[in-house]
């Protein structure tokens, strides 16, 4: 079946399409992704080069307000997915490729490597096994380090550890700006961004129709990439593949004081009793300590609980005892989409124009650039044209990352526009500039939550203490 | 681009302890003295504190914003250089600040830094308080803020948690805001009692509720019952902490106690040339003790100012359990037992205390014991005035304050 497309997006948009509420615009679209995390942001950004009318829409008053927001922020090599798998592929791929698109678009990368640090026996003798399956996965650079050498490298680590698994590739990455990056690109090269827009059920015929909580949408390609909620966008068009159980995360950051004790990503060795817990440096300049793995019924339970947090602390202070004496900045969870399965459920139905892109576990992050290739090839197979494509417009995102240069200590910036001199929340040093800009950027925020996954407002250890009311009335002021 | 200047003493943080020194040092002709604040305001949280007993002794009367207004006069007409807007964000060197504000960068060099940067409470993340994580949860100082300086509204049912007297403060501000206070919750045995709203004493926050808003806490008395306050506002009150940030990132130590910089009787810091005054030394305190501690810093920067050396330390004072803290907490020279003398220490339980013997200890020695035929509260500091300091031995170990 030959399919052309119903519309053909303007080459240079003069206006961008986000939409938060209200009847959606009519038409028929080419293709439309349900779930705008930061696989669905990377499949529009990927789809967005062609000349076709896109659709991403979410649930949610945000990009990323899913499982993207609140995951362990790593760029992973892939030493250690499954040889031969389709997450082992592409997670390589996209490393590659959201490391030159980080640097490019000023996505805050810092490549510390990882420690997978032995605390026992049983750890230290599935090290050379980690070792081979990194090499089987295509990764080189892996290699054993004795006792000695993990203690010269981590000197506030806690006595016992028997030696770790170098992986210097292993990085710390921005999960917000990521997924803003990939909405930002794909809604100013045209593509329709439609939230609080949750998919109540679908129609299928020579087109696609959506139902949605805003009112039907008609599509000719669909693409599933609800994350928690795939398997049952899935049952919609009949497909019962796989069930996403949540797994759940928690997560306690410590305050930026704690930084200088840990110099490495600090990897658990996963053994017989599952992955254990990672203390790893974050881009905004503080420690994350987590997660748990808890497997839940309920896809909105994302509340920390006493449990889950005095079990961090206990491996906390074992791996990192320090740390432990730092104060709290956060303490946060994310539900993860497993499946049960050991790899991606990526199928392409290309009968009924349709792909699912689902069990997009915690490396998704990492594999969302190789992800959105990988899909469109799979549209293309199913009809999809994909004659015309153009490069998109370069990006440069507001930096929010810690080692690189930010607008509070910026003279130059500062003389050219004082409201980057005018420090509005003081623990993260957000200037007033950058919110008015993160206010009024291509994808606003919803929320003050948005707010603060644009520009770090209010994520500092007083949580609002200080700043709480202003950075409110700023957001409330732009929404007015 | 960073703009140099040298000034003869910088001071960070124009609340109460900063501005009663920056009053008394230019007062004193110690040159240019400068205040930094953050905000855009000086006058620190009393800016934000609507209701009277301000002031030392206390006037039933002054408001917070009104005495903030005046310390903020006092420090000006004394020919102080009130800088609002302006943070320090770092040091360039041992005396010399990073600073950022709308005019720009500068590096500003001092003869004398003072660190009078106040205390915060610990928000909700960092009592690993378990849940979800919805709109509504607030500390005293965001809630202050969000009624007095901005008009925000708030919610209408309002739960209040902790046991130190800035309950009342919380609850009237969210009563002002037009909200119901549904009960004070404490963990502690005792709490502050506030008319017409119900306390439960011995009793954590087991977790928040709410998807979006806060729909509600969930409570677990001593004796293992649990229950649901429904509301859509809940206030973490007190458990303060110094803001010691820019104090750390100096080098400067800090007591493991008090978490703010450690400081001798003379509020000199570990680091030559360096001081603290104010909250950042202890947590909370009223405002006139915070304002008392910066006028009592006077004397010792002119005398740094005047030349006189910095004295190495000797041994640390330290506290046993129940005791959380004592300030001052680092032992220097002779000059500085004398003025340790003359000053009361601040010491502070975790436990109340009825009627408690304090002794003091070095190396087994018992330098000094006393009963305090007084009652304590956790929210509340003893004050020491001892005359014991002239039999600590300057080479000995750590000076232990305990519960005999």
């Amino acid at each position: 079946m030959t399919v052309s497309p119903a519309h053909t997006a303007p080459t240079a948009p003069t206006a961008t399409t986000v939409t938060t509420g209200g009847a959606l615009p009519g038409g028929e679209y080419d293709v439309t992704i349900v779930g705008a995390g930061v696989v669905g942001t990377a499949i529009a950004r990927e789809l967005a080069r062609l000349p076709l009318r896109i659709a991403l829409v979410d649930a949610s008053d945000d990009v990323g307000d899913g499982t993207s927001k609140a995951n362990t922020a790593l760029l992973h090599t892939g030493f250690d997915a499954v040889p031969g798998s389709v997450e082992s592929r592409l997670v390589r791929e996209g490393h590659l490729l959201l490391s030159a698109y980080a640097a490019a678009t000023g996505i805050p990368v810092e490549p510390l490597g990882a420690l997978l640090v032995a605390w026992d026996a049983e750890q230290l003798a599935a090290l050379p096994g980690l070792a081979e399956k990194a090499l089987r996965n295509g990764y080189r650079s892996a290699r054993i380090i004795p006792a000695e050498e993990v203690r010269a490298r981590e000197p506030e680590l806690g006595p016992g550890a028997l030696g770790a698994l170098d992986v210097p590739g292993e990085s710390l990455i921005c999960p917000w700006t990521t997924t803003l990056a990939y909405a930002t690109q794909a809604v100013r090269a045209g593509v329709e961004l439609h939230l609080n827009c949750r998919v109540l059920g679908v129609t299928s015929a020579e087109v696609h129709t959506v139902a949605t909580g805003r009112g039907p949408l008609r599509t000719r390609y669909l693409v599933n990439a609800a994350g928690l909620y795939a398997d049952e966008i899935d049952r919609l068009l009949g497909h019962a593949d796989f069930t996403v159980t949540p797994r759940r995360g928690q997560l306690i950051v410590f305050d930026e004081l704690a930084r200088g004790l840990v110099r490495h990503i600090l990897l658990p060795v996963p053994g017989a009793l599952g992955k254990g817990v990672l203390v790893s440096p974050t881009v905004y300049g503080k420690v994350m300590l987590g997660p748990t793995a808890e497997d839940l019924d309920d896809k909105t339970d994302t509340g920390s609980t006493a449990e889950g947090l005095a079990l961090l602390r206990e491996k906390g202070r074992r791996i990192l005892p320090a740390l432990l004496e730092e104060e709290v900045t956060a303490v946060y969870a994310g539900l993860r989409a497993a499946t049960g399965n050991d790899d991606y459920a990526i199928r392409a139905h290309p009968e009924q124009r349709y792909v699912t892109v689902g069990g997009i576990r915690s490396t998704g992050l990492s594999a969302s650039m190789a992800i959105a290739a990988y899909v469109v090839e799979l549209l293309a197979d199913g009809g999809l044209p994909v004659a015309g494509a153009r490069d998109l417009e370069p990006l440069r995102m507001p930096n929010l990352g810690e080692a690189f240069p930010r607008p509070y200590r910026d003279a130059e910036l500062i003389a050219r526009d004082p409201e980057y001199g005018r420090i509005v929340c003081h623990c993260e040093r957000v200037t007033r500039g950058e919110i008015r800009d993160a206010l009024a950027s291509t994808v606003p925020p919803g929320s003050p939550d948005g707010l603060r996954r644009r520009t770090r407002a209010r994520g500092g250890r007083c949580q609002g203490f200080y700043c709480g009311p202003a950075v409110r009335a700023l957001f409330e002021e732009a929404r007015r | 681009m960073s703009h140099d200047r040298t000034v003869d003493v910088l001071i960070v943080g124009a609340g109460p302890a900063g501005l009663a020194l920056a009053a008394r040092l230019a007062g004193a002709g110690a040159g240019h003295v400068e205040v930094l604040e953050r905000e855009q305001d000086a006058g620190g949280v009393p800016r934000h504190c609507h209701h009277g007993g301000f002031g030392g002794p206390v006037r039933p009367w002054l408001t917070g914003p009104a005495y903030a207004r005046r310390a903020v006069r006092a420090a000006m007409v004394a020919g102080a250089t009130v800088r609002t807007g302006v943070s320090a964000t770092g040091w360039a060197g041992p005396l010399t600040l990073e600073t950022t504000s709308p005019a720009g960068l500068e590096r500003i060099t001092a003869r004398a830094v003072v660190l009078a940067t106040g205390a915060r409470e610990r928000p909700r993340s960092a009592r690993l308080v378990p849940g979800s994580r919805p709109a509504g949860v607030l500390t005293t100082g965001e809630l202050q803020q969000a009624v007095h300086l901005y008009g925000q509204d708030i919610g209408r049912r309002a739960v209040v948690v902790g046991a130190e007297p800035v309950v009342r403060h919380a609850v009237r501000t969210l009563r002002r805001a037009g909200a119901e206070v549904v009960a004070v919750v404490t963990e502690r045995p005792r709490g502050t009692a506030v008319p017409g709203v119900p306390l439960l004493t011995a009793t954590t926050v087991g977790e928040l509720r709410g998807r979006g808003r806060l729909s509600g806490v969930v409570v677990r008395h001593a004796d293992g019952r649990t229950g649901i306050l429904a509301c859509d506002t809940v206030v973490f009150t007190g458990d303060w902490i110094p803001d010691h940030e820019l104090a750390r990132r100096g080098g400067i130590a800090v007591d493991r106690g008090t978490r703010g910089p450690a400081v001798d009787a003379s509020f000199r810091t570990s680091v030559p040339g360096v001081f603290a005054v104010g909250n950042a030394l202890h947590g909370v305190e009223r405002a006139a003790t915070a304002a008392a501690e910066g006028a009592a810093a006077a004397a010792p920067v002119l005398a740094r100012l005047a030349g006189a050396p910095w004295p190495e330390a000797g041994p640390p004072l330290v506290v046993r359990a129940p005791l959380l803290w004592v300030t001052p907490n680092r032992l220097t020279d002779l000059t500085d037992l004398t003025a340790l003398a003359r000053r009361p220490l601040l010491l502070r339980s975790g436990e109340p205390l009825t009627a408690p013997v304090l002794t003091a200890a070095q190396d087994g020695r018992l330098l000094w014991r006393r009963r305090f035929p007084v009652r304590t509260a956790p929210s509340r500091s003893l004050r020491l005035a001892p005359g014991w300091t002239d039999r600590v031995d300057r080479s000995g170990g750590p000076v232990v304050l305990a519960i005999g």
